[in-house]
């Protein structure tokens, strides 16, 4: 059965064409795995029965000969996707019991492309943090750990418990969101492969909303192949999202074997952080040296509004979440407190309740920099900081065809370690965030490990709707590297 | 009540001029709502129209829906006004149960359309121009309804997400007339484009109502805005009574605070809902959820290119065909009765005439048994040839009236009716001369008096008019009487 499971998507899926093995097999045993797994807290809410019924449903075509790309193929769903007729938490008490009457745009094309559904992953409540400690159901646990330590680590947030499912293999691949690097930054503390796709690729629709103007659906899996594939079917431009964007979907695994001979890669000198773990810096030029070596052109380049990305994003996200977050009100769905003698009682004893310290802390935040006499002073710095940002990439885009950067400034930490200190938390994304502020596309890819045997990642950033290249150089990164480390299972029951 | 009576207001120590700038809200017509595909039709069954972006559902979206930009487009046409080809929906953000989703999408400093203007028609046929500020389209808040149930209220989502265009004017309106007369005439224009129904009743079109006074030719006072007004008899009253009220506060030596207040209908006044100070902080800021919204220049140009005949240009006409300004104005209030006094003058009806008979006639009938032209049971063709029969001297003038209520109930051609009830008038001269003779010869006292005093004949036209049952020509009558009892010329 474990065979199975550490299959990549990409393997399953010739196996199951092949007919060498049923998705009821695959499912069995993805569920059995996911069962034995619970010390790892990467489930909010299993859903067993309908990955068997799916998986039937699946090996039904694939034995007519109808099989679909996806067909027959077990995958996690963040808890940030609304699924129909399951409960979507969000990560949040405030959504108490809700179950969405409505399936999110990029769940509803898995499925229609054949997936399978293992169940709704733990994350930090409402996408915000990056360590899934803010989760109301408790923190999802990195499957790695130190070398010769039993201590548990974070996955990395938001999108730990996809992170931890996929590190673990209890799935093939999962959904994610990426709204300041919640894909990419749990990727790299997991050992795994996370794409954060350009703004508007993935439809928004149907996903509890962070910041709308930065959150962007991506998947998480073991391999860029198997990112690639599962891109594919997710991406579509949807007429319920204004902001999604109509441009061909290519098959990203296509072009994935190009190779970088001929490719700029660009060196951006403003991610070369006072502090930095030494590892961070070799790997990085471990990995231009890695991509020299396969025919890349490594050019140095400059970001020159880098270090202003950080704050302004913290006003950006905020600002946009304290609004998203007001329909969370206790009076239509979700959490209510009992025993309100009032309309603002009940708001403020529903909501109180309903959100966690770090919710509330961006909340305030966000309504603070739109408050009237602020709102200049922040919001729309922040707004022409952003701009900035944005035309940095497109100068250094006159220069290189992609960038490559670290993916985050240092390995998993323990469970606790910084979830007193919100900024040292937020420095997380220090690598992350510019890509959200510019909408750019980019992917973490596992290269190594630490001292301390924790994996670390690098990124790699491509031009608007080129997510083909950023795919591309990734591959040859993974091939160079040839990371096949695997957590030990020592969280099996 | 005089002009000048209702542009000024009287105090202990002088004339105030009253000062009124006007915010209407006048819902979209369209059958989907300004963000979703709900219906949109008023008195449906609570939260039977209600999409799950109306409801505030996690992870919904809202789209624009084209329909609303054309009518707000279209509008904005209407009133002449500056189509912004780039504008931008901002989020303005407050709690209330009766908005789901924490804040109501809105335009805040980018509008689809910029100023534009409004020409009001004043009594005894004067004009005025009311300068318009801006025009942008948002979202209708639900309805709470606390009346439901002793310890609990209700929340009807059927009007949220309602597309409104809110319309802003300067503070051009002198008076409690000239402010009715504005939403008069803009109420006119938006149903002439059918971008709105008027229908104040239903809440389709609601005014907020911004009131201050001051010593003519001095700069404008403090105003006070009136919520929701939402009838012109109201926005009459509201409008004085601030407007007194004002006056008794400076005139007192007291200052007026800047506040939002309530018109109480049933009490005629009005009454503080909150200050400036206590005024929410709104939070605007662009919605992420939407593009800018983009304009393409063909498409405004063919927008502009279907609009209908508007107000002013057929009041124009109308004045150019005979009538006078105050008549025009009347028939062009309403399209549909502009449209039936059309087709009274294509049926050869004189046009002086047909706005007399309209409004002497018609209207009146038609208002008493609570019809409208387009309910009114004698049609422009019927009413064109009663007015034939009239000017060709077929039928006297009480007759008109008489065979006007025989085609009301009836029905049918009125030359028929003529022909068939014998109300042809008699101008055979030689059945009058004998009809005249026998009133005479009846009542020679009279006529001995009317040779002295020519004045008194009418009485004596009368008594022939009874004698031939109405059908002489009363001109013809007072001829043969005036030849017979040798009255030679007008005493």
């Amino acid at each position: 059965m474990s065979e199975l499971t550490h299959l990549t998507l990409a393997d399953a899926r010739d196996m199951l064409r092949a007919k060498k093995v049923s998705s009821s097999e695959l499912t069995r045993a993805f569920v059995a795995a996911m069962e034995r797994a619970r010390m790892l807290n990467a489930f909010v809410t299993e859903t067993r029965d309908r990955a068997l019924e799916m998986a039937k449903a699946s090996d039904e075509r694939i034995w007519r000969g109808d099989a679909r790309p996806l067909e027959g193929l077990p995958v996690a769903i963040k808890d940030l996707f609304c699924t129909k007729g399951v409960r979507t938490t969000a990560g949040s008490r405030i959504l108490g019991n809700f179950i969405p009457p409505y399936e999110s745009t990029v769940s509803q094309n898995l499925w229609d492309a054949g997936a399978v559904m293992l169940g709704k992953t733990n994350m930090d409540e409402f996408a915000m943090g990056s360590s899934n400690e803010t989760s109301y159901f408790k923190p999802a646990i990195n499957p790695w750990r130190a070398r010769d330590s039993n201590e548990n680590l974070v996955p990395g947030g938001s999108s730990g418990g996809s992170a931890a499912a996929v590190a673990a293999s209890l799935c093939l691949g999962a959904t994610g969101t990426d709204t300041g690097g919640s894909i990419r930054q749990p990727a790299a503390l997991s050992g795994i492969v996370g794409v954060k796709p350009t703004y508007g690729r993935c439809s928004r629709w149907g996903i509890v909303a962070f910041a709308s103007s930065l959150d962007q659906a991506g998947p998480m899996t073991r391999t860029v192949r198997d990112a690639a594939i599962m891109l594919s079917h997710m991406a579509s431009v949807d007429e319920k999202d204004s902001t999604s964007v109509d441009m061909p979907v290519p098959d990203y695994e296509d072009g994935l074997e190009g190779g970088v001979s001929g490719l700029r890669i660009g060196i951006p000198k403003e991610y070369r952080l006072q502090g930095a773990p030494p590892e961070i810096d070799a790997l990085w030029q471990q990995g231009a040296y890695w991509l020299r070596a396969q025919g890349a052109e490594i050019v140095d380049v400059s970001l020159p509004h880098t270090k202003y990305a950080l704050p302004a994003y913290y006003i950006v996200a905020p600002a946009e979440a304290s609004s998203n977050l007001a329909r969370y009100d206790g009076v239509r769905y979700g959490h209510r407190a009992e025993g309100s003698h009032d309309l603002v009682d009940l708001y403020e004893h529903s909501r109180s309740q309903g959100f966690g310290a770090e919710v509330k802390r961006r909340v305030l935040i966000g309504t603070y920099v739109l408050s009237a006499g602020y709102y200049d002073a922040y919001y729309t710095r922040a707004q022409k900081v952003r701009t900035l940002i944005k035309r940095d990439f497109e100068r250094a885009w006159e220069k290189c065809d992609a960038l490559l950067t670290p993916a985050t400034p240092g390995p998993a930490f323990p469970v606790g370690r910084k979830s007193n200190d919100p900024v040292s938390m937020y420095l997380n994304d220090v690598f992350t965030v510019t890509v959200n502020l510019a909408g750019l596309p980019a992917i973490s890819v596992p290269v190594g490990l630490t001292e301390n045997g924790l994996p670390l990642g690098l990124q790699v950033i491509g031009k608007t709707f080129d997510e083909a290249t950023a795919l591309r150089v990734g591959r040859s990164i993974e091939l160079a590297a040839n990371f096949t480390d695997r957590p030990r299972s020592w969280w099996m029951a | 009540m005089s002009e000048r009576a209702s542009k000024y207001i009287r105090g202990a120590t002088g004339d105030w001029e009253i000062v009124v700038g006007m915010e209407v809200h006048a819902q979209v017509l369209s059958n989907a709502k300004l963000f979703s595909g709900a219906a949109t039709v008023f008195g449906a069954e609570p939260n039977s129209q209600v999409s799950f972006v109306d409801a505030g559902m996690p992870g919904m979206l809202p789209v624009i829906n084209r329909k609303c930009v054309e009518q707000a487009i279209r509008t904005g046409l209407g009133l002449k006004a500056k189509i912004n080809r780039r504008s931008v929906f901002d989020r303005k953000n407050y709690f209330y149960p009766d908005l789901p989703a924490g804040y109501q999408i809105s335009q805040y400093k980018q509008p689809i359309v910029g100023e534009g203007e409004v020409t009001i028609d004043l009594r005894g046929g004067e004009t005025r121009r009311v300068g318009i500020e801006r025009l942008h389209l948002e979202q209708d808040a639900g309805k709470s309804l606390h009346d439901q149930h002793p310890d609990y209220s209700y929340v009807d989502l059927n009007r949220a997400g309602v597309a409104l265009m809110e319309i802003v004017t300067k503070p051009d309106m002198r008076g409690s007339e000239e402010a009715a007369a504005f939403l008069r005439k803009l109420r006119s224009i938006v149903r002439y484009l059918g971008t709105c129904d008027g229908n104040m009743d239903e809440g389709s079109m609601r005014a907020d109502v911004n009131v201050s006074v001051r010593r003519p030719g001095e700069p404008l006072g403090t105003r006070c805005e009136i919520k929701n007004v939402n009838s012109m008899r109201f926005i009459v009253q509201a409008v004085e009574y601030e407007a007194r009220r004002q006056v008794d506060i400076l005139e007192s030596g007291g200052t007026i605070r800047q506040e939002t207040r309530l018109f109480d209908s049933r009490a005629g006044e009005t009454r503080s809902m909150r200050s400036k100070e206590e005024a929410h902080d709104y939070r605007y800021f662009p919605d992420p959820d939407l593009l800018p919204l983009e304009l393409d220049e063909a498409w405004i140009e063919d927008i502009a290119s279907s609009l209908p005949e508007l107000p002013d240009e057929k009041k124009t006409r109308f004045m150019e065909i005979g009538l006078s300004a105050y008549d025009a104005a009347v028939l062009v209030g309403e399209k549909e009765t502009a449209d039936y006094f059309e087709a009274m003058v294509t049926e050869g009806a004189e046009p002086k005439a047909a706005a007399n008979w309209l409004n002497n006639e018609v209207f009146g009938r038609l208002n008493k048994a609570g019809l409208s032209v387009v309910t009114s049971p004698v049609s422009p063709s019927q009413n064109a040839a009663i007015l034939q029969l009239l000017s060709d001297n077929v039928i006297s003038g009480k007759i008109a009236k008489d065979l006007l209520d025989i085609v009301w109930s009836e029905g049918g051609d009125p030359r028929a009716h003529v022909d068939a009830k014998g109300m042809r008038q008699v101008t055979d001269t030689s059945m009058i001369e004998r009809a005249v003779d026998a009133v005479i010869a009846a009542n020679p006292d009279k006529a001995e008096r009317v040779k002295t005093k020519p004045k008194l004949a009418g009485w004596l036209v009368g008594q022939v008019m009874k004698e031939t049952g109405g059908k002489a020509n009363p001109q013809a009558v007072n001829d043969v009487l005036r030849t017979r009892l040798g009255i030679t010329h007008e005493g």
